[in-house]
């Protein structure tokens, strides 16, 4: 199991467990995690599941690809910064263990 | 499932069309509601469907959900492009004449991608919620004043005023003329055969009043201290405020025209699902927090736009059919939205769905609805009023529906109150 913590908006943190190679839209929605919707199941075609990455993770997690669905779809959501990912583009892996995410104001 | 059928043997007549003259195109099949047999069978026979001929010419049916969102997340192969002929299956620019407003949603990146990127700020949630008040207290007026006990018709006495108080709203539109933006959204949608207008001459001349009116609604705003309202938003917004004046018309009609039919044909779509299917309206009475599951669920069971149609730029193979480079595909989300494989009893209207916002209706990928978070907004808020009023609104009588294949459409809904 690999530990998550989700930071809302308003600073609280919910910590989670998900298993290796599910993504880290499945560990907020198992978790029932509010602020990641997720609408269209984890296939990266709705930008609901957008996450600001903690920037001491940044560069394990990855930064966004600048050609691609993923930033296609993030350059119309709310509220993005440098660290923006989508969750559903996030694999879970042992080397992200103890990952910091923080969830955007809105969600849409 | 979705409603009784007007004619008794659809079901065995339709069954023994053979598959090659299905013609899912025809507005009739909308207006009596037998489309879903249609699509049941499409699905089941022959889920990427070719129709050589029909009145909008030949065209390829897509009509499972993983086909169709694969479909839709592919711009680069998929085109919007107007030029091409745009977004529904009946192609745009196809008429000498006939005014076209630009608008992003018939566009490929990158112009649609910067168009997009100005006007989305205008509709983002937290905005919204500032109006949420506002929308709240009128809708309450509007349905303070409905008759109690007597048959009236739903459509035309709250679908249409609370979806324009909500436009009229949005838009901080004059309120004595709100009516102007429900005439113009259905002139701009509208083609001589609907009868909506008489001539392409006559829309056009109505668009061009409709373009002087927002140009003395934008001018004054400019000129006025920043509000809420979506016109000021954009008068005042640096990526929005210079753009061209047509441009600027294009995007506030795309606007209106999206938040039109889709608002007014869900208000009377949940409330006919809801007759259909008593034990949900009985959930829904004992426990109204449901509400906000409710509203994506009526989302997906009316899908007030149908379909949206792509043109492809190169060749491509779907569901072991060869799509050929400048053919017209047509995502079907109406039946995708019925697609077993990806929602589980997809026939049924279920209120407490687990992942309700799980559909096709605002579409995928770079088109999708931009306004999908406020048309849930408005909807919560005006269910959560008629719950507050009535313990029941009865269908009392048969629905009429649109002749449309792309607008699902009810015309008029027969209904009575009852006061909680
Ligand atoms: S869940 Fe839709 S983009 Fe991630």
């Amino acid at each position: 199991m690999i530990k998550i913590t989700f930071v809302a908006s308003d600073g609280e943190r919910r910590e989670v467990e998900i298993e290796e190679g599910e993504t880290a839209r499945e560990a907020a929605l198992y978790n029932d995690v509010p602020g990641i919707d997720g609408d269209c199941g984890g296939v990266c075609a709705c930008a609901t599941c957008h996450v600001h990455v903690d920037p001491e993770w940044i560069d394990k997690v990855g930064r966004l690809m600048h050609d691609g669905m993923e930033a296609d779809l993030l350059q119309f959501a709310e509220g993005t910064t440098e660290y923006s990912r989508l969750a559903c583009q996030i694999p879970m892996k042992p080397m992200l263990d103890g990952l910091v995410l923080h969830l955007p104001e809105q969600q849409y | 499932m979705d409603s009784q059928i007007a004619e008794p043997d659809a079901a065995a007549r339709i069954a023994s069309i053979p598959i090659e003259e299905i013609d899912v195109a025809r507005p009739s099949l909308f207006q009596n509601d037998t489309i879903g047999l249609f699509f049941d069978r499409l699905r089941a026979e022959e889920p990427v469907h070719y129709c050589r001929e029909s009145y909008v010419g030949p065209y390829w049916s897509i009509t499972k959900f993983d086909d169709i969102m694969a479909l839709d997340t592919n711009h680069k192969v998929f085109s919007s492009e107007a030029k091409l002929g745009g977004i529904a299956i009946q192609d745009m620019h196809s008429v000498e004449g006939a005014l076209e407003l630009e608008m992003f949603i018939a566009m490929d990146p990158p112009k649609h991608d910067q168009q997009r990127k100005a006007v989305t700020p205008a509709v983002a949630p937290s905005n919204l919620q500032l109006l949420e008040p506002i929308i709240r207290k009128r809708a309450g007026e509007i349905l303070d004043e409905l008759p109690i006990g007597e048959d009236f018709d739903w459509v035309d006495k709250v679908a249409i005023e609370l979806t324009t108080m909500t436009l009229a709203t949005l838009f901080d539109f004059p309120w004595e003329e709100r009516r102007k933006l429900t005439r113009w959204s259905d002139v701009a949608t509208a083609a001589p055969e609907t009868g909506i207008v008489e001539s392409y001459e006559a829309r056009r001349e109505e668009l061009i009043g409709c373009a002087m009116y927002f140009k003395t609604l934008w001018d004054e705003r400019i000129n006025e201290e920043p509000k809420n309202d979506l016109i000021s938003m954009m008068a005042h917004s640096p990526a929005t405020r210079d753009m061209p004046f047509l441009e600027f018309l294009g995007n506030l009609m795309l606007l209106i025209v999206g938040g039109n039919d889709t608002t007014r044909n869900s208000i009377s779509g949940g409330v006919l699902a809801l007759n259909q299917s008593p034990d949900e309206y009985a959930k829904l009475d004992a426990d109204p927090s449901l509400i906000s599951k409710m509203v994506p669920e009526i989302i997906r069971w009316q899908t007030p736009l149908t379909h949206m149609r792509r043109t492809a730029l190169e060749d491509w193979e779907i569901g072991g059919k060869q799509i050929k480079k400048g053919d017209k595909v047509v995502m079907w989300y109406l039946s995708g939205n019925r697609d077993e494989s990806a929602i589980e009893r997809a026939d049924q209207f279920i209120i407490d769905r687990k992942n309700p916002r799980h559909h096709l209706s605002f579409g995928y990928g770079i088109h999708r609805c931009m306004g999908n978070r406020l048309a849930e907004l408005q909807l919560r808020i005006i269910w959560e009023e008629i719950h507050k009023r009535f313990s029941r609104v009865e269908v009392t009588g048969e629905p009429e529906r649109l002749f449309s294949n792309l607008v699902r459409g009810i015309t008029r809904l027969p209904v009575r109150l009852r006061a909680r």
